[in-house]
């Protein structure tokens, strides 16, 4: 780890304050303390449950959130309030809803044109247009769909144009919210083969954000795993997958479904009590120890920090 | 056919590769199965599925009809008649005394004279009244002050709730708070007393020399475009926000953040637009709203300033014969009536073809 990584995150944090009463604020934290880097041209795959922070972190990266802590490193050089404008050249994201994130009322020309626009990327409207026909190959559109409305296209479609208005500014850097989980299990093969083709050819790298563990290992070079707003395990899509150690993670393994009765029958499924606790009254220590099969008394004094198990595989687990 | 070859595989498309088979596995569409094509994908845009709908809606056009009516009368009326709003009848030169309170298509006793000795002159469409001017052209000229105040009231309203509407909504929190205060604050005022003490001062404050239009307007009249300008943009306001803090929750606003479009091309580009057939609907409903304030005002006496003729001054003017000569009072109400309601016909018909959570 010579090279500076492409994007680090370094113990960002996100609260959100609450009211809770007439004049009682609480702090939602979203997001608490988290640190992982990407490096030029590879993915990591953020998983997790619904509510767990996957999607802060990926706005948060982007500033589209003021991160209340911690530290955003492009390349090495913070990305702040001021150069956000300039970074976002660099950063893009697609999101998670193909119908509610492209404006009705525009056009796809429009839609895709848009970025350029706003950094002023052409010098006159035949470079624009010759532009936005490049990006709308790239990702499979056809050119005679650049005067349609996004709503006369499928998901998928909807889905292509989202992503080539993100890779318009040319990005380093793209933030993928959950790009599939809105999409048909035919269409999401496709947009995932999309991105990795994307990534051959422009060298992008991904912040890959799902909750479909096959999808998010296929993609992806290194995974972290995220519980209640904290990172409890990171390292190889391999090791997360096969060798995971953290229980949380374990348990999320045994419930990804295998095309394969023999193999299931035999698989032991750990199922976890309980509910999600409420991220305003978080557990002491570790947040998953009201859930966890091998809780002990440490683990509800402080919050077990990631240590490594080899070949830069994290774990957070007092226990294990 | 010449070129047979087949089309090339885009690399990132999920088209079947065609390289894989030979072309005579393969036969042309005809001519027939394209245009099905076209037909089936035809490009609508939310624009003409709207306007569609609308004119599917007789009500509808029919208020469109009526209105383009009265808008080609009112247009074309003055140039055809050839009376003037403030003219006193006269023949030759000589003043009419007898065409006071005329009946409908007829005419006084020195014009009655004039035809026969072969002279030409045009029917009095609605007679005259008590100062011997014609009152078809008073009506169409009335007709014509009241559209004008109607249109243009809108357009301030318009203008400046969409505006203060979209910024509070847009920035939300403490400003959004603030500014709803002050609109809570200018809704509670009482217009019609605002409007009088208005005219009042501004009489005063407003010198306009005589013969310029703003002067030929009144200050009345200058007094009630202020007032809209000042009370009645709250309810445009308000209605803006509220569909702005909804369309704000939509993901492409966050898309157009991400790429960092700044503030006001946002709201520009994106929060405008999916708000206009909101706006486009109230301001159709905002124009007869606007007549009717304006026509009771004048018909109280605080709208435009005689000579010029309003629907609302005419109604007041026509009250005092309104045993001898009834039909008086019936022209210009009629007139009230008929553009209010198309308006009002219209703007339902526009929100029934527009507005996205009615489509059935």
């Amino acid at each position: 780890m010579s090279k500076t990584p492409l994007v680090e995150v370094k113990n960002l944090k996100q609260y959100f304050p609450i009211k809770t009463g007439l004049f009682k604020t609480e702090m939602l934290k979203a997001v608490d303390d988290v640190s992982f880097y990407i490096n030029e041209g590879e993915t990591l795959g953020l998983v997790g449950e619904s509510g767990c922070g996957k999607t802060t972190v990926g706005r948060t990266l982007l500033h589209l959130y003021e991160p209340t802590a911690g530290e955003i490193l492009y390349e090495g050089t913070p990305v702040t309030e001021k150069n956000i404008f300039s970074m976002r050249k660099k950063m893009q994201m697609v999101f998670q809803d193909p119908y509610s994130s492209l404006d009705p009322r525009m056009t796809v020309e429009d839609i895709i044109g848009e970025p350029l626009d706003v950094h002023k990327l052409y010098s006159s409207r035949g470079e624009r247009r010759e532009k936005i026909l490049h990006l709308m190959e790239l990702v499979g559109l056809n050119a005679e769909h650049a005067t349609r409305y996004a709503h006369e296209f499928s998901g998928g479609q909807r889905q292509r144009i989202g992503i080539a208005r993100a890779l318009a500014v040319d990005p380093k850097f793209i933030v993928c919210d959950e790009p599939v989980s809105a999409l048909d299990v035919s269409i999401q093969a496709q947009v995932i083969n999309m991105f990795e083709e994307l990534q051959e050819k422009l060298g992008v790298a991904y912040l890959f954000i799902a909750h479909d563990l096959l999808v998010v290992h296929h993609i992806s070079k290194r995974i972290a795993v995220m519980y209640m707003g904290k990172i409890v395990e990171t390292g190889t899509a391999d090791d997360v997958n096969y060798n995971s150690i953290h229980p949380y993670t374990c348990s999320l393994m045994s419930a990804v479904p295998i095309p394969d009765p023999d193999y299931i029958r035999g698989r032991k499924r750990i199922v976890l009590e309980g509910d999600v606790p409420s991220p305003l009254h978080m557990p002491s220590g570790c947040p998953f120890r009201t859930r966890c099969n091998h809780a002990c008394e440490k683990c509800a004094e402080a919050m077990p920090p990631l240590t490594d198990r080899g070949n830069g595989h994290m774990v957070a687990c007092w226990v294990k | 056919m010449g070129n047979d070859k087949m089309p090339k595989k885009n690399p990132l498309s999920a088209q079947i590769n065609l390289s894989k088979f030979n072309s005579f596995m393969f036969e042309k569409a005809s001519d027939e199965e394209k245009r099905q094509q076209d037909v089936m994908s035809e490009s609508t845009t939310f624009f003409k599925d709207g306007m569609r709908k609308l004119f599917k809606n007789p009500l509808a056009v029919g208020s469109i009809v009526v209105l383009g009516l009265i808008l080609i009368t009112i247009i074309v009326a003055p140039m055809i008649v050839p009376y003037h709003y403030e003219e006193i009848l006269s023949v030759d030169g000589v003043r009419d005394k007898g065409a006071k309170n005329l009946a409908p298509f007829t005419y006084s006793k020195l014009e009655q004279q004039y035809i026969d000795n072969g002279g030409y002159r045009f029917p009095h469409i609605f007679g005259t009244d008590e100062q011997c001017r014609d009152y078809f052209v008073r009506v169409v000229y009335g007709t014509r002050v009241s559209l004008i105040v109607g249109f243009f009231a809108s357009i301030i309203v318009l203008f400046l709730g969409m505006l203060y509407g979209s910024i509070s909504g847009y920035l939300g929190g403490k400003v959004d708070l603030i500014m709803m205060r002050i609109v809570d604050v200018i809704y509670s005022l009482p217009d019609m007393l605002i409007i009088i003490l208005l005219s009042v001062v501004l009489q005063t404050i407003l010198n306009f020399s005589p013969g310029s239009l703003l002067a030929s307007l009144g200050t009345n009249m200058i007094s009630l475009f202020i007032v809209f300008g000042l009370l009645y943009w709250v309810g445009m306001a308000r209605l803006i926000r509220g569909q702005i803090l909804s369309i704000k929750q939509n993901e492409y606003i966050l898309a157009a953040k991400s790429i960092g479009a700044p503030t006001g091309m946002i709201i520009k580009r994106h929060i405008l637009p999916n708000c206009l057939s909101v706006i486009i609907i109230s301001t159709a409903l905002q124009i007869p709203s606007a007549i009717f304030t304006e026509s009771y005002l004048s018909f109280v006496g605080l709208g435009v300033q005689a000579p010029m003729p309003s629907l609302g001054s005419l109604a007041n003017a026509a009250r005092g014969g309104l045993q001898s000569y009834p039909y008086k009072l019936m022209f210009p109400a009629l007139a009230i009536c008929l553009i209010v309601l198309s308006f009002n016909l219209l703007g339902d018909g526009l929100r029934d073809a527009f507005d996205p959570k009615l489509k059935k």
